[in-house]
This record gives C-alpha cells, structure tokens and sequence, in this order.
C-alpha cells in the first residue's frame, strides 16, 4: 500500500508542476497578480508532495518490502539500517527521486526566501523551476519509477546495494552533490526570468547571487567528497581519475566558479551582463549534461549507473528542450542587455574576465576530453579512450595562469587602477613566494624540482597577495577589532576561498611529487621501510560483518622506534554478490597519510599489501572545503539580507 | 581609429591569440595521449605499435593465471576466442579480475610479444563486459560469417 | 555586438545535442548474435549428470526450448538461477543447460544446492560450443524454436521482464502454427 501512496503522491507532484509551469508565467506575462500568487502555495505543495513520495520510499527500504523492484534490487536484509536508508540513492530511480526532492526543495526555499523580489520576477522564477521539476518527475513516472511492483510472485531477500556504495561517504556524496546541480537551475531560473522580463540590473544580480553562492558551495562539497570517498573506499590510493562522471561534475563547478565571479561584476558595476546570463544557462546545461552522460551508458565508467538508452533519449530531450529553448531566448533578448559602465585596461573586471575566460576554457577542454571517445566513435573512428595525461597536460598550465591572475586581481580596484600602485602591492609577494618555492624542494626534497617549485610558489602566491591585501586594510586605522567587523563578510568569503584554492595547490603539488607507494607480498613478520616509517606485516585472521566475512590484517607502523598506528586493512567478501572488496585502512593527520590496502592472498599465508605514504594529501580536500565556507560567507554579508524591493531599485 | 575601436582591437587579438594557443594546447594533448584499443587478434596479428601506450581487452583465459612466487608479478593470458596474447603485470589485481572474466590493461607490448601492463582495470560490476570488448568481439563474429 | 554571433551558443549545442543522440544509438551493450535465425550449432557434447551419454542436437528439436549458458565461476548466474526454477515450475518451456568452461564436481555441487531447473546440461569443457554459438559471457540465454533455430538472445542475468517477453514471443508462434 506504502509504495502506491508513493507513487500517488508522485503524479499529484507531477500536476502541480505543470500548473506552477503555466499559471505564475502567464499571470507574470499580462501582469495579473491573482495568477502571479498562484506561484508561492503550488511551490509548497509540489515540495510537500515529493516529500511524501521519498518517505514512502523510504519506508519501503527500512521495511525490507521486497516486492518494490527497486528495493529489491538495492537493499537486503542483512543490511544495516543506514544503508538501508542510503541506498535510497543508490540506483537510477531513487537518485532521481532526489534529484526532484531537492529541486522541489530549493524552489520552495526560493518561495520562502524572496520577500525582495517583485511579484512578476518571483513568479516567472519559480515559474521556470516548475518547468525543469515537470521535465523531472515525468522522466522519473515514465521511464523510471522507483516504486514498481514485483507482482505476484517476488524474491524473498534482496539483491543487495554494491559493496563500494555501502559506506558513510555514499551517504552524504550524493545529496551534497546534487544539492549542487539542482541548485543551479535556481540561477538557471533567474536568467530565465531576466530574459523574459528584459529585467538585468544590479538588483537581479544582488537576488540571483545568494543563491548561485549556495549552489556552487553545494557542489565544491559534493566533489570534495566524492573525491575524499574514492581514496579511501577504492582501495588504490587515487583521489581523482579524471573518469567521465567526476568530468560530469567538475564542468558545471568551473563554469560555477566563473558564474559566482561574473555575478560579482554585474552586481557591482553592471558590466558583463549578458555573458552572466549565458554562464547562469550553460552551469545548469552542463549538469544536466552531466546527468544525461551517468544515466544514458552512451560513456561507459567506474561508476556508472545501468545503462539504458531508452532513459538517455528521455534525458537528451529534457537537454534539448530546456537548452535550445534558453539558448534561443538568449540570442533573441540579450541584445537588449546594455553594459552600464565603462572600465580601464587594468581594473578588477578586466582580470574577472580574465578568470571566467580561463575558467571557461577548462570547462571546454574537460568537455572535450570526455566527449572525444564519443565523437570518435560516432564518427565510425573506432574506440579510443582519452587518459589522464591529456587533462593534466591541458589543465595544470591553464591553472597556473589563472592562479597568477588570481593574485594580480585582489591587488587590483575597480574601475582603474595605476600599473604603479599594483607593482608596489604586488612584488613582495612575489619575490617571497619565488624564493621559497625554490627553497622548498632543497629542504623538504632531495634537490631541485621544476613541478614542486611551480606549485608551491603558485600556492604562495595566492596566499600572499591575499595576505598583504588583507593587511593593507589595517593601514590607517586605530582599532583593529573595529576594522575587522567593518569589512563585510563577502569580502572574507573571498579571502578564504582564494586561500581555499592555495591549499588544494599545494596539496596536489606534494601528494603527488613526494607520495611513496610500494605493493609488497609480505609473510607473517616481515618488516618494509617507506618514508621512514616500518610497516610490519602481522598476519590476518577472520572477522565477519554484518553482511560479508573478511579477512583483517594488522600492521603496526613504528617510525624511529616510536609505535605511530596500528593499520587493520580487510579483504572483504559479501555475502549476497559473493563480490570482493577491499576495505583500506588510513592514519590520517595533517600533513601526512599513512595508507594500507589488502591486495590478494599469494602461497604460504602471505599477502599481498600496498603501502602509501601521502604527503599533504588532506590538504587537498582542506582547500575544497575552504573555497565552499568562502561561497557560504559572502551568502552570509547582511547586504543580502536587509533590503527592500525599492530600495534594490534605487541602489543600481 | 577612435580609443575605444583599438581598444576593442586589442581584446579582439588577445582573445584569438589565447584561443589559438589553448587549442594548439588542446590538439598537442589529445594526439599525445589517447589510448588506443586493440583487441587480441590485432595485438597476435601484430597490428599494434611496439613501445607504444595502448589499451588491450579480452576474457582471461582459464588456468592461465601464473603467480611468480615471491613478488607481485603475475602472468595471464587474454582472449577474444580466437587469439591469446600474454600479459604480465606487477601489482595488485583489481577485485573483479578473475579467470573468465573480461578485463581491460594499459600499457606497451614488448619485443618478445608480450603486453606489459602497468594498469589492470575491471569493472565492479559482475555482469560487466567492456565495450571495447564487446565491439571487438563483435566484428569478430561477424568476420566469421 | 552583432546580433548574429548570439547564435553561436545555440549552434554549438545543437552539434553537441546531434553527437550526443548518435553516441545514444550505440549501445554499448548491444551484441546482436551471429547466429539469429540461423541453426543452433551442431555439437557433440558429453551430458554433465551423466558423463557416459553424448548429447547432439537431435536431443532437443521438436519443441521450442530455452538454452541457457551458465557456470559456477559467474556470481550473476546464481542471481538468474531463482527465475530459471521459477520458469521450469510454470512447465511451459524446457531449460537446457549449457554449462561453459566449467568444472563438473562444482557444477553438480551448484545443481544440488540450488535446484535443477534443467531438463539436462550440455557439459562444454573446453568452450568450443559457446564459441560456436558466439558465447562471450554468461549467463546468457538463447530461445530456439521447434527446428533448432535461434530466435532470440538475451545477454547477461534473465530477469522477470525478460520471461515475459520469451512467453509472448512463443505464444507469437504458436497462433501462427494453429
């Protein structure tokens, strides 16, 4: 019965989308307020709805009702109970069911959340969202309910969710992620509405801002996590494979990233306009693209879902509907976006075009790289694969300019600047950072290194600029505390996401220049030195898990005579699939990782292990965390939070 | 020309320089490094490139999976059912890698004919059967015909 | 700014869009077989349960039947296994297995522990009917009419879904002969 008030709740969501689609836009179009009004209760309604919807899901999952195909397929019963409940999204249909939950959600929070925006502007944007949620939950009623029946006869116990999903990172990965993704359709929405209303101002930026903030925090966290989960849950020690479906996700973050920044632009001088809203279109494109090239098999990857062409053709139209239609519009109305000021050659808005250049063209060159084996085959060229090298040879140049321009911008003001006061801003950092990126491979390496002097420098140099900047603000005044809570919080979002992007720098710069790695087969008492540290192998023996029997190793690490971990490392082997998996097992601090994974029993009782050691690899996430805490600051800064539609008016 | 035309110039010239530039970058990385597929009978007949890096796919043969005792390095056999090429590869094998089950490794063949293999990729699923594979089968039976 | 470059953005999508539904029409897991509407295979094949008889093609014509290529090292046959009984119990099509590159003692441990759903196993060693047949995994699962003809292929585990499309397609038959 749960399943079927599921689905029932599903198809009322579905109707009410179409209505929030039609009534606000039209009311929004012959300015009829009644219709307009419509908008704010159909928003709640649809989100109460997919909520029901989930929880019934939900509930089928912690029930073990494995007459529900879906539930079947993903869960067990030997599960434990977050599992269970994870692997709600574990498959195709419930992430999807997701997918609507959370645009559901941040259409109703655009509802709550907009007491500034004018009626026709909030109508025409939830408008737009209601669009994108019906294009969603009919995919999801047509081609992929998650609450299909096996009917009569279904299996007594479930098929049991993949090993690899069934952990605390893959819990959190995905709605994080997909808060992400969705949250730029609000963006997506606001761009809509601006087009439409011919409406662009610096009050649309001050609007549209917050909520592209959010989104683009969203999905920093969500890929800092996927990228954090594929280390310690893949068993080889990687923390990016440059695989399509992380590409899915790092394209909308970078053309994100140059959103935030050309949104920063337009709401402070009203330039680049046009070129916002093309960003604020292509961001959500390129996560629907994304979700069209995980669900539609047409690339295959480490963790794609069932591929299923049927559901590919589905997601291509909602991409050719949504895109070519806002495409069109925007080459239609953007002509009438005018540019509002004017600025010199070396002013912040020529280096913030600088920055979404840069950023824009690695969103392209990634495309590129994912998309080539598919254009090859489709051209009849045969199957080729594109590897990592291409996106490092193409990436890390492109990287470091932009970082280089990153440090040159915060020494730059708006309008105009003199090439005088940036050179005396700038070349203490400078020379600061050179040096110690020179010094640094002689004292921390064995001699000189052309990729650690790069990265290290590169990252001090951000941090300098930052830094002197920073400091440069407390030049004439008495009171520091005062200065301090004067300087408003977006511009500390910016301070600590640049830091943010220094940190993640420097992580990649020594993780993978001075990481250590030995794969060893090891009897019982075997001792191996990497880095400094002893790994002594200590045999294994049989644990068993909820659901799989295991196989534990202990080994004991010892550096310099000092115990420093005990590493239980498992070679698993579940139940229900019979799959295998290793389960690594890592002592983590700060500035080094010690990493041991369980390859595969050899002769004798000896084992194969793999042994890392990672230098500076939390630093990589660290940085991934900063830049999304930098975005949700400058959400925070009070100028988003106390105005009036008038007084928005007035300000541009 | 007014200032502000030989402004617009400029950008104009400065955007077409980086974008040719960024596309020599582009075009220089992809020729470098994409991987080429072979299958097993093209590898046999001795159509893939020696020392070069590329991709090879196919079943691993049964009981042809060798352990050389005291080290990781471990020798099998791959097919597409019509020809074998040896492989060897020193590491840890991929949970998924079994005999029977098809497998994609990267890497270079060697003078001897032999694929040293520095990655040995399965996927984690069990029904999986890498495209390459199966596309590479495929013109094999329909050679067949 | 000229009107026309606008467009750009739109064109440019439009190309990806048109690749994009291209890359869609080659499926990845799509393997039509050599051998639709072509003869089963000639074989001579000794039976698994009973290793003294040789089984042929003979042994099966007449009737339409399912032939289905298993083995222990496969984890996703034990996930088919379920429907195969489910199918054997409802009487409507004979199963016959073929058990691929497999060794006796663990397939007949295999039929024992999870039930038979078999009317007899084609014992192939050596693989050289799969190979015949164009086998490149398992499970997967042939549908052959009266004459020993393929009709059909399904590659990978044979779901609930899949049965009921193998009934209609034999009923298909059926109206056509009456």
């Amino acid at each position: 019965m749960i399943p079927e008030i599921g689905e029932f709740a599903l198809i009322i969501a579905f109707f009410l989308s179409v209505v929030l689609a039609l009534v606000p836009m039209y009311g929004a179009s012959t300015a009829n307020d009644m219709w307009m009004s419509y908008a704010k209760p159909l928003a709640m309604g649809q989100f109460l709805f997919v909520i029901i919807s989930f929880v019934c899901l939900g509930y089928a999952f912690s029930q073990d009702d494995f007459s529900v195909v879906y539930v079947a397929q993903h869960s067990n019963s030997q599960m434990p109970i977050q599992f269970k409940l994870s692997a709600i999204w574990g498959g195709h249909e419930g992430s999807l069911l997701l997918w609507a939950l959370i645009l559901t959600g941040w259409t109703f929070a655009v509802s709550r959340f907009s007491k500034a925006l004018p009626l026709d502007m909030l109508a025409r944007v939830l408008s737009v969202m209601g669009i994108v949620a019906t294009g969603f939950i009919s995919f999801l009623l047509i081609t992929s309910s998650p609450f299909a029946r096996y009917l009569p006869r279904f299996p007594a116990d479930g098929a049991d969710l993949n090993p690899l999903l069934q952990d605390f990172g893959l819990i959190v990965h995905p709605p994080m992620l997909y808060m992400g993704y969705v949250g730029f359709s609000v963006a997506f929405a606001f761009a809509i509405a601006a087009l439409l209303s011919g409406r662009m101002d610096a009050a649309w930026a001050r609007w549209a801002r917050p909520w592209t903030n959010i989104a683009w925090a969203f999905l920093g966290m969500g890929i800092t996590l996927g990228s954090w989960w594929a280390y310690y849950e893949l068993g080889w020690g990687g923390w990016w494979f440059w695989d399509p479906v992380e590409n899915a996700s790092l394209m909308p973050w970078l053309v994100g990233t140059a959103l935030v920044h050309s949104l920063a632009a337009t709401e402070k001088r009203g330039v680049f306009k046009s070129w916002t809203l093309l960003l604020a279109i292509f961001a959500f494109s390129l996560s629907l693209l994304g979700t069209f090239l995980v669900r539609s098999g047409v690339l295959t990857s480490v963790h794609a879902f069932a591929s299923d062409p049927e559901r590919g053709f589905f997601i291509l139209m909602l991409l050719a509907v949504t895109m070519g239609g806002s495409l069109t519009l925007y080459a239609l109305k953007a002509p009438n976006v005018k540019s509002e000021s004017s600025f010199s050659w070396l002013s912040r808005e020529v280096l913030l075009l600088v920055n979404n250049v840069f950023l824009t063209v690695m969103a392209i060159t990634v495309l590129l790289g994912t998309l080539y084996p598919l254009l090859i085959d489709a051209l009849g060229q045969g199957k080729i694969s594109v590897g990592p090298p291409y996106f490092n040879a193409v990436f890390v140049p492109i990287m470091c300019t932009m970082a280089l321009a990153m440090g040159v911008s915060i020494a730059v003001r708006w309008r105009e600047t003199t090439l005088q006061s940036v050179l005396n801003k700038l070349w203490k950092p400078a020379v600061l950072s050179i040096l110690i990126g020179l010094g640094f491979p002689f004292i921390y390496g064995n001699g000189f290194d052309a990729r650690v002097f790069l990265g290290i420098s590169v990252g001090l140099w951000i941090i300098s600029t930052v830094g002197t900047e920073f400091i440069g603000k407390f030049r004439n005044t008495q009171s520091i505390t005062n200065r301090l809570r004067q300087l408003p919080l977006s511009y500390y979002g910016m301070m600590v996401a640049h830091v943010g992007v220094a940190v993640t720098a420097i992580g990649i710069t020594l993780v993978t220049s001075y990481s250590e790695e030995r794969d060893m087969s090891m009897h019982k008492g075997d001792t191996v030195e990497i880095a400094g540290y002893q790994f002594t192998f200590q045999g294994t023996h049989v644990v068993k898990g909820a659901n799989y029997m295991a196989d534990q190793a202990t080994i004991e690490v010892v550096e310099d005579g000092q115990p420093v971990a005990t590493l239980r490392p498992e070679k698993r082997r579940y139940n229900v699939k019979n799959a295998m998996m290793t389960e690594a097992d890592i002592d983590a601090s700060l500035f080094r990782d010690l990493y041991v994974a369980l390859g595969e029993p050899l002769e004798q009782g000896a084992w194969a292990v793999r042994m890392h050691y990672k230098p500076y690899v939390r630093w990589l996430w660290l940085g991934g965390i900063l830049m999304a805490l930098g975005g949700l600051l400058t959400v925070a800064d009070k100028r988003y939070r106390q105005s009036s539609p008038n007084q928005e008016a007035t300000h541009a | 020309m007014t200032p502000k035309r030989k402004k617009r110039l400029t950008i104009i010239l400065a955007l077409v320089f980086g974008t040719a530039l960024i596309v020599g970058l582009v075009m220089y990385a992809l020729t470098e490094n994409i991987n080429l597929f072979y299958s097993t009978s093209q590898i046999a007949k001795g159509e893939a490139p020696v020392g070069a890096r590329i991709r090879a796919g196919g079943m691993v043969v049964d009981d042809s999976v060798k352990r050389i005792p005291d080290s990781l390095k471990v020798q099998f056999a791959i097919t597409d059912f019509e020809h074998q090429v040896v492989v060897e590869f020193t590491g840890i094998l991929p949970d998924l890698f079994r005999e029977g089950q098809g497998i994609i490794a990267q890497g270079k063949m060697d003078a001897q004919g032999v694929f040293q293999a520095d990655e040995v990729l399965a996927k984690h699923d069990e029904n999986y059967m890498p495209p390459e594979i199966a596309e590479s089968m495929k013109k094999k039976q329909e050679a067949m015909q | 700014m000229p009107r026309v470059l606008l467009f750009i953005p739109l064109l440019l999508f439009i190309i990806l869009a048109g690749f994009l539904w291209k890359g869609l029409s080659i499926d990845p897991r799509e393997l039509p077989s050599a051998l639709i509407d072509k003869p089963f295979p000639e074989f001579s094949l000794a039976s698994l349960q009973q290793p003294d008889r040789i089984l042929t093609k003979q042994d099966f014509l007449g009737q339409p039947v399912i032939v289905n290529v298993w083995a222990t090292w496969c984890p996703s046959c034990r996930q088919e296994h379920e429907q195969l009984l489910v199918i054997d119990q409802t009487g409507e099509i004979p199963i016959i297995g073929l058990n691929y590159k497999d060794e006796r003692d663990l397939a007949l441990q295999w039929l024992q522990q999870l039930g038979n759903p078999y009317q007899f196993n084609i014992f192939d060693e050596q693989g050289m009917l799969g190979l015949d047949l164009g086998v490149y995994g398992a499970p997967e699962t042939y549908l052959l009419d009266a004459q020993g003809i393929v009709r059909h292929r399904y590659v990978g585990v044979l779901t609930a879904q899949d049965w009921q499309e193998l009934k209609l397609m034999i009923k298909g038959w059926d109206s056509v002969k009456n």
